[in-house]
C-alpha cells in the first residue's frame, strides 16, 4: 500500500514536470460583498426560500415561541425534537416536545418534526447553513423528521456566498450542511418534486429585531 | 496495470451505437425534453449571475493551479484527513480500488451497502465487483435506482436516467418493488422510492460515496446533492467508504465559495441544490465512526502528463456540456459506450484508456464550441478534441504510412486548419454526392458513411454558424 502511494506520487510528479505556462495569479474578481439594503437582503432570502417551496413565518424575538407553537398546532405535529443548546426562551409550549438528550424514549425516525437554529443564511441562493453547533443539532436530527423548522435571526442573513464562507471561517472543520429548500428531485422528466428522502417540509421562522 | 472505464473497452464505435439509437424515437424525445428543460433553467440562473464570467475564470484558475501542485495538495489533504480520524487509501487503477473497497466492506462483515450517486464507482465497475464478492449494493439516488432496478446503464452524468419518462419509470418500480397499483405521477414515484429505501437507510451499516470536492487545507470532503439520500448515507451508517479521483482536490475551504456557485447553476439550473454536506473526518456522536477515502488514478496521471489536454481534469461533472451538445441531444448517452457521455466523455474516455479504445469518440462532435461556452471551469473541449483526433490519426498513419493520413493529422490538430479544410470540403465533396446524400467517402471517413448516409456539408458549417450567432448576439 505504501508502495502504491509512492508510485502514484511519482507518476503525478513526473506528469506535472511536463511543461507549464508561467504561473499566473488566481483571479478573484467575482462579487464578494453584496450591495442590498438589510431589508432587501431579507426579502430576497424569503423570496428564494418560497421558490423552493419553504413556508415562511415572521416573528419578533418576543413571540418566537408562540409562532412555533401555532405552526405546530396548524400542522398537527405530535412530536418535535429539540437539540441541545436551543434558546430556552424560544421553546414552544407544546406537549410533544422531546429534548435531543432523551431520544432513547422514541426513535428519531418516528419523530415528526425538528426545531433548530442556524449559523448563517444566504439571500442570493436562498440557503440556510448549519454547522451543527449548539441549537442546530447533529446532522441526522435535521434529516429524518419530515418537518424541519429553522429559526433565522435577521442579522444572520448575508447576501452572497463568499460572505457566508467568511462567516464560516471559524468552523472550517465542523460538519456543515447547506439547506436550500426541502429535499427534492428532478430526476423524473426534470420536474422538481418536493421531498424524497430528507424532510418534505421546511418552515422558516424569521426573527426581526 | 489495467485501466478500465466502465465497460467502454468493449463498446461498439460511437457511430455504430448512435445509428441504432437514432431509431429509438421515444428515447430521443425523452432526451430532448430533459436537456431542453435543464438548458432553459441554466440559462435563467446563469443570466442573473452578474459575475458569472469572473466565477468561471476563478474556477478554472483554481483547478489549473491545483493540478500544477497536485502532489503537494494531495499530501496536505492526506495529512489533514488522517489527523481528523480518517484513513486514506491510494489506488492506481480500477481493480486496486475495487479490491480495497470490497476488502473494507468484508472486514466489517457487510452483506450490503448503501450508495450515493458516484460516477467514479461506475467508472471502476464497483457494483459488479461488490456483487462478485456477495455484497449487495443499494443505489439510493432516484435516477441510479431507476437504472439499477431496470438493469439499465446511465446515460447522463448528472441525471443518469434522463432517457426514461415517467411511464417507463413506473413500470420499473412497479415490477421491482412489487407495487402493481403504483401511479405514474412523479410524486407517486418519489414516494415509492422513499418508502422502499427508508428501512435500508436505517439498517445498512456501511455507506459508499464519491466526493465532489476534497479540501486540502482542512482534510474536508464536500458532497452536493438534492434528495437527502446523500445525507442519509453520510450520516447514518457506522462506516463510510468514499472513492474520488485525484483531481477532485481543491486547495482551500474558501475555494468552495466559487465551486458551489458554479456547480448547481450549471448542473441542474438551480441557484443552489437542496443539500451540500461539508465535513472533516470523524465527528464524535455525529455520523460514521470510521471514514475511509480511496484516491484513484485509473489513467488520470496520463491525462495530467499531456499539456495540451490536461485541462480535461478540471471537470466538475456538471453535465452542462452534455445538455447543450447537438450531438448528445440527438443520440443520448448510451451511444458513447462509456459512463462518461457527451463532450466531456468524448475527451475523457479515450484519454483514460490511453487511446487504444474509444477511438471513435473524438469524432462524436461537430466542434461547434457550445460545450466550451457553457463549461463552468472553461475546459476548451473543441481544442482538446481536435488535439486527440490528431493523435489518433498520427497513430494510424504510423501504421499505414499514408501521406493522406498525415495530412489529416495536421489538419485536425489545428481548429483553424480544420475549418479551412471544412470549407474546402464543401467545394471538394461534389464527386461523392448522389441525390443530395453523400454515399461513399474515401479514407477514414468511409467508416462513418458505411453505417450512415451523410447529408452533404451545409454551405455554412455549424461552427461558422455558431460564431456568427455569437457575433450577432453581441
Ligand atoms: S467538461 Fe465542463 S461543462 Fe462538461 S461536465 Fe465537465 S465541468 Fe461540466
Amino acid at each position: 500500500m505504501a508502495e502504491t502511494r509512492e508510485l502514484m506520487l511519482a507518476r503525478i510528479r513526473e506528469a506535472i514536470a511536463v511543461q507549464h505556462g508561467p504561473e499566473l495569479p488566481l483571479p478573484r474578481d467575482y462579487e464578494r460583498q453584496g450591495s442590498l439594503s438589510a431589508e432587501a437582503r431579507v426579502e430576497t432570502l424569503l423570496d428564494r426560500l418560497r421558490e423552493y417551496d419553504a413556508q415562511i413565518y415572521e416573528a419578533s424575538s418576543e413571540n418566537v415561541a408562540t409562532t412555533v407553537t401555532n405552526l405546530c398546532r396548524q400542522r398537527q405535529v405530535k412530536s418535535l425534537v429539540v437539540p441541545e443548546g436551543f434558546p430556552a426562551e424560544w421553546l414552544p409550549a407544546f406537549g410533544g416536545m422531546i429534548p435531543e438528550g432523551e431520544l432513547d424514549r422514541k426513535p428519531l425516525s418516528e419523530i415528526e418534526a425538528v426545531l433548530t437554529t442556524c449559523t448563517v443564511a444566504i439571500a442570493h441562493t436562498g440557503s440556510l447553513v448549519l454547522r451543527h453547533g449548539p441549537g442546530e443539532g447533529t446532522r441526522r436530527l435535521t434529516l429524518l423528521p419530515d418537518l424541519h423548522i429553522c429559526i433565522v435571526r435577521e442579522e444572520q442573513v448575508v447576501e452572497t456566498v463568499p460572505e457566508a464562507f467568511d462567516a464560516l471561517r471559524e468552523y472550517v472543520t465542523a460538519p456543515i450542511t447547506f439547506i436550500s429548500g426541502p429535499s427534492a428531485t428532478a430526476d423524473i422528466e426534470m420536474t422538481r418534486i418536493r421531498g424524497v428522502h430528507g424532510p418534505r417540509y421546511l418552515d422558516v421562522v424569521l426573527v426581526r429585531g | 496495470m489495467s485501466i478500465r472505464v466502465g465497460e467502454s473497452a468493449s463498446a461498439p464505435s460511437f457511430q455504430q451505437a448512435a445509428l441504432a439509437l437514432l431509431d429509438d424515437t421515444q428515447l430521443r424525445r425523452n432526451v430532448r425534453h430533459a436537456t431542453d428543460v435543464i438548458t432553459r433553467k441554466r440559462g435563467l440562473v446563469v443570466g442573473e449571475q452578474a459575475d458569472w464570467q469572473a466565477l468561471r475564470d476563478a474556477g478554472s484558475a483554481i483547478k489549473r493551479h491545483t493540478l500544477r501542485h497536485l502532489d503537494e495538495y494531495l499530501l496536505q489533504f492526506e495529512q489533514a484527513f488522517t489527523a481528523a480520524g480518517g484513513h486514506v487509501h491510494w489506488a492506481t487503477d480500477a481493480d486496486e480500488a475495487n479490491r480495497i473497497i470490497v476488502g473494507l466492506v468484508k472486514q466489517h462483515g457487510g452483506k450490503e451497502v448503501i450508495k450515493i450517486k458516484t460516477m467514479t464507482s461506475d467508472e471502476i465497475g464497483l457494483n459488479p465487483a461488490l456483487e462478485a464478492a456477495g455484497i449487495h449494493p443499494h443505489e439510493t439516488d432516484l435516477a441510479d435506482m431507476i437504472v439499477q432496478l431496470g438493469a439499465d446503464k446511465p446515460s447522463h452524468i448528472v441525471v443518469p436516467a434522463l432517457h426514461k419518462n415517467r411511464q417507463q419509470v413506473r413500470e420499473i418500480f412497479a415490477r421491482a418493488m412489487n407495487l402493481p397499483d403504483l401511479g405514474d405521477r412523479p410524486e407517486d414515484l418519489t414516494a415509492a422510492a422513499r418508502r422502499y429505501l427508508r428501512e435500508k437507510f436505517l439498517k445498512v451499516k456501511i455507506g459508499v460515496s464519491g466526493a465532489n470536492f476534497l479540501i486540502a487545507e482542512t482534510g474536508g470532503v464536500c458532497i452536493v446533492e438534492s434528495e437527502g439520500n446523500g445525507r442519509m448515507c453520510l450520516t447514518l451508517p457506522e462506516v463510510l467508504v468514499a472513492v474520488a479521483g485525484i483531481e477532485k482536490v481543491i486547495p482551500r475551504f474558501a475555494d468552495l465559495e466559487v465551486m458551489l456557485q458554479l456547480l448547481p447553476r450549471s448542473a441542474t439550473g438551480e441557484r443552489m441544490n437542496p443539500y451540500n454536506s461539508i465535513w472533516t473526518g470523524v465527528h464524535e456522536g455525529d455520523g460514521p465512526r470510521e471514514f475511509h477515502l480511496v484516491l484513484l488514478d485509473n489513467g488520470r496521471t496520463k491525462v495530467l502528463a499531456n499539456p495540451e489536454a490536461r485541462e480535461t481534469l478540471h471537470c466538475i461533472r456538471c453535465g452542462a456540456c452534455l445538455n447543450t451538445c447537438p450531438v448528445y441531444r440527438q443520440t443520448g448517452g448510451h451511444a458513447y459506450g462509456s459512463i462518461y457521455a457527451g463532450p466531456i466523455g468524448a475527451i475523457l474516455t479515450p484519454q483514460l484508456h490511453g487511446m487504444q479504445h474509444s477511438q471513435s469518440l473524438p469524432y462524436a462532435s461537430s466542434l461547434c464550441g457550445a460545450c466550451y461556452e457553457v463549461c463552468p471551469v472553461k475546459i476548451n473541449i473543441p481544442e482538446v478534441l481536435v488535439h486527440l483526433r490528431g493523435k489518433i490519426v498520427e497513430e494510424q498513419s504510423a501504421n499505414v504510412e499514408s501521406v493522406a493520413m498525415k495530412a489529416m493529422a495536421m489538419v485536425f490538430r489545428s481548429p483553424r486548419r480544420f475549418e479551412a479544410a471544412q470549407r474546402l470540403g464543401r467545394i471538394g465533396q461534389w464527386p461523392f454526392i448522389s441525390g443530395g446524400w453523400i454515399r461513399n467517402l474515401p479514407g477514414m471517413l468511409g467508416n462513418w458513411t458505411a453505417v450512415r448516409d451523410l447529408k452533404p456539408m451545409p454551405q455554412q458549417s455549424f461552427r461558422e454558424w455558431w460564431k456568427q450567432r455569437e457575433k450577432s448576439n453581441g
